[in-house]
């Protein structure tokens, strides 16, 4: 292939990609620019799309209406709180089956999977009912509960797949050195371990942060996240378009910006390691 | 690592979930179950009384369950034939080499980390909106009359809500899924004046068979069980028109109260998700030993 035409090639590929991009990122980039417009420019005919006059009062008006730092921190405890909870529960299994394997290991992994396959609404009923009767209905912990059940098996998997690639003769090698336990423990197997712990950690948080079944069905004012605060604009009142805008926003672009960091992991995680 | 880990120790590292998740398993799966055979309402406690399969003729006999298995099986298969279709699409051309290959990846990946309920929302009010929504200008700005989407075709503005937030997902994995194709094949089939079009089809269609599997199947348990999307644009209507088997079972239960019909139609929900799950189990299982 001669180069100018390579050249050629790749100006055309380039523009088609970026026009695709920007119309697919639009509805996000159209509520971050409405976000800062008053209520009526939000809704004028012809919208603009750059010349208006920004205001952050939105913002303002959010918080002061409706405590939205409440929902915010809702979320961020929920989200950190189950993945926290499921990491410490599931790290121990993950490494048992990566490092002692049996012949069960196989199907006990097959099962936790089939767990996360039950749909949601095939216990509504009854963990509505448990949740009343303890009183764990609308509260942080009760959610922490749920979303830490409904996760574990992706974690465990992700940590699974994971450490299945730590070579075992690095271990070997460290006791042949004279390492002791604990010296093998923290300096060979931890650092090796790290970065999937934290890619495990970051898919579940955003996992946990998105969840809109559990939380729309067992909050309401007081432990609702953010995905249940921002269904509450499905009945508005007046004029809402900037202030909907603004309240979301604020809830996703921690997500988005945990999001792009981890975009392999993404993949793989959502795959239970089937493509990589 | 024997001396390590006996099998004792290994055992105890795993009761804790495994444990957990065999009570997540079984305690309210059994309830629903048990509640699936009651007569019970909470608006009437303490009326609770066998009904043995009345329950499930009553939802296997509702006209609303007939629309509601047709709905989820439309919400299914339309998401997945447009993402699976537009997501091949964008990943052959995000594999091309480009300028700023990095951040239109971005860009594109984005919609998947949107909240459910934000991603309804912006779509419903502020593009779909018969009358301020960016829809409606663009209409009357080539004359045409202003269609309200989610009054006149509630099914299929939630499908197009809902492929918005999957396109990022397949395109991801697919694309993924390309990058590890072999150059080398590609050049040599090049070079023995294989078109375009045939180099597709029996050389990047083939590679990407396990991928495309694996996308279908992960996309169909979340897309049997779509619930916020609906709830906060539609709420199910008009009347059933949107309504999917998820929501239908939502609405029974705490909206009508119905403990013993939410539950039959749980467990129906449940039925149909495993016949799915258990080709997902396989396509994994056979990965597991390679």
């Amino acid at each position: 292939m001669a180069r100018n035409v390579s050249t050629q090639r790749k100006i055309v590929v380039t523009v088609v990609a970026w026009t695709i991009g920007i119309l697919i990122f639009f509805p996000i980039l159209w509520t971050f620019l409405t976000s800062f417009k008053t209520e009526a420019e939000a809704i004028a005919s012809p919208p603009s799309l750059f010349f208006f006059d920004w205001t952050t009062e939105n913002y303002h008006e959010v918080q002061s209406r409706s405590n939205y730092l409440l929902h915010f921190m809702n979320s961020v405890v929920i989200s950190f709180g189950s993945t926290l909870i499921g990491l410490i529960i599931a790290i121990p299994s993950a490494w048992a089956m990566a490092f002692s394997p049996t012949k069960r290991t196989k199907d006990v992994l097959m099962w936790m999977l089939s767990t996360k396959m039950m749909p949601s609404v095939g216990v509504l009923v009854p963990m509505y009912l448990l949740f009343r009767n303890t009183g764990l209905l609308d509260t942080r912990t009760g959610l922490v509960i749920v979303l830490t059940l409904i996760n574990l098996p992706i974690i465990i998997w992700m940590l699974y797949t994971y450490f299945k690639e730590i070579p075992g003769e690095i271990l070997e090698a460290a006791r042949m050195d004279g390492a002791s336990l604990s010296k093998e423990i923290i300096y060979v197997l931890t650092p090796m371990a790290i970065p999937g712990i934290a890619s495990t950690l970051l898919l579940n948080i955003i996992l946990a942060w998105n969840e809109a079944f559990w939380t729309l069905n067992l909050s309401a004012a007081k432990a609702a996240p953010l995905t249940a605060f921002i269904a509450s604009y499905s009945s508005p009142e007046g004029l809402f378009y900037a202030k909907l805008s603004a309240a979301s926003t604020m809830a996703i672009a921690p997500i988005l910006i945990l999001g792009w960091f981890s975009q392999k992991q993404l993949v793989r995680g959502l795959t239970f390691g089937a493509v990589k | 690592m024997a001396t390590l880990h006996t099998r004792s120790a290994a055992r105890l590292m795993i009761a804790p979930s495994v444990l957990l998740l065999l009570a997540w398993m079984i305690v309210p799966l059994a309830m629903t179950i048990y509640f699936s055979f009651l007569r019970y309402n909470l608006l009437m406690p303490g009326m609770e009384e066998f009904a043995g399969f009345s329950n499930y003729k009553y939802f296997l006999t509702d006209p609303a369950f007939f629309q509601a298995l047709f709905n989820t099986l439309a919400i299914v298969l339309g998401v997945l034939f447009i993402t699976v279709v537009g997501g091949i699409a964008l990943a052959l051309l995000l594999d091309q080499p480009m300028f700023g290959q990095g951040i239109v990846r971005i860009l594109v990946i984005a919609p998947f980390l949107i909240m459910p309920t934000v991603a309804a929302l912006v779509w419903k009010n502020m593009f779909m909106n018969p009358v301020n929504g960016l829809f409606a200008w663009l209409a009357k700005l080539f004359g045409l009359q202003p269609f309200d989407f989610l009054a006149n075709a509630p099914l299929m503005s939630v499908i197009l809500i809902v492929a918005w937030q999957w396109l990022p997902f397949a395109t991801l994995i697919l694309l993924t899924a390309l990058q590890s194709l072999d150059e080398e094949q590609k050049e040599a089939a090049q070079m023995d004046g294989a078109s375009a079009w045939s180099r597709f089809i029996y050389l990047v269609l083939p590679h990407l068979s396990r991928a495309i599997t694996v996308v279908i199947l992960i996309q169909t348990i979340f897309l049997l069980s779509v619930f916020a999307e609906i709830l906060v644009t539609t709420n199910g209507g008009p009347g059933t028109q949107s309504t999917n088997l998820t929501f239908l079972v939502y609405a029974q239960a705490l909206l009508q109260f119905d403990v013993g019909g939410a539950s039959a139609g749980g467990i129906i929900a449940v039925i149909l998700a495993n016949i799915v799950a258990f080709f997902l189990m396989r396509m994994i299982g056979k990965t597991l030993e390679a």
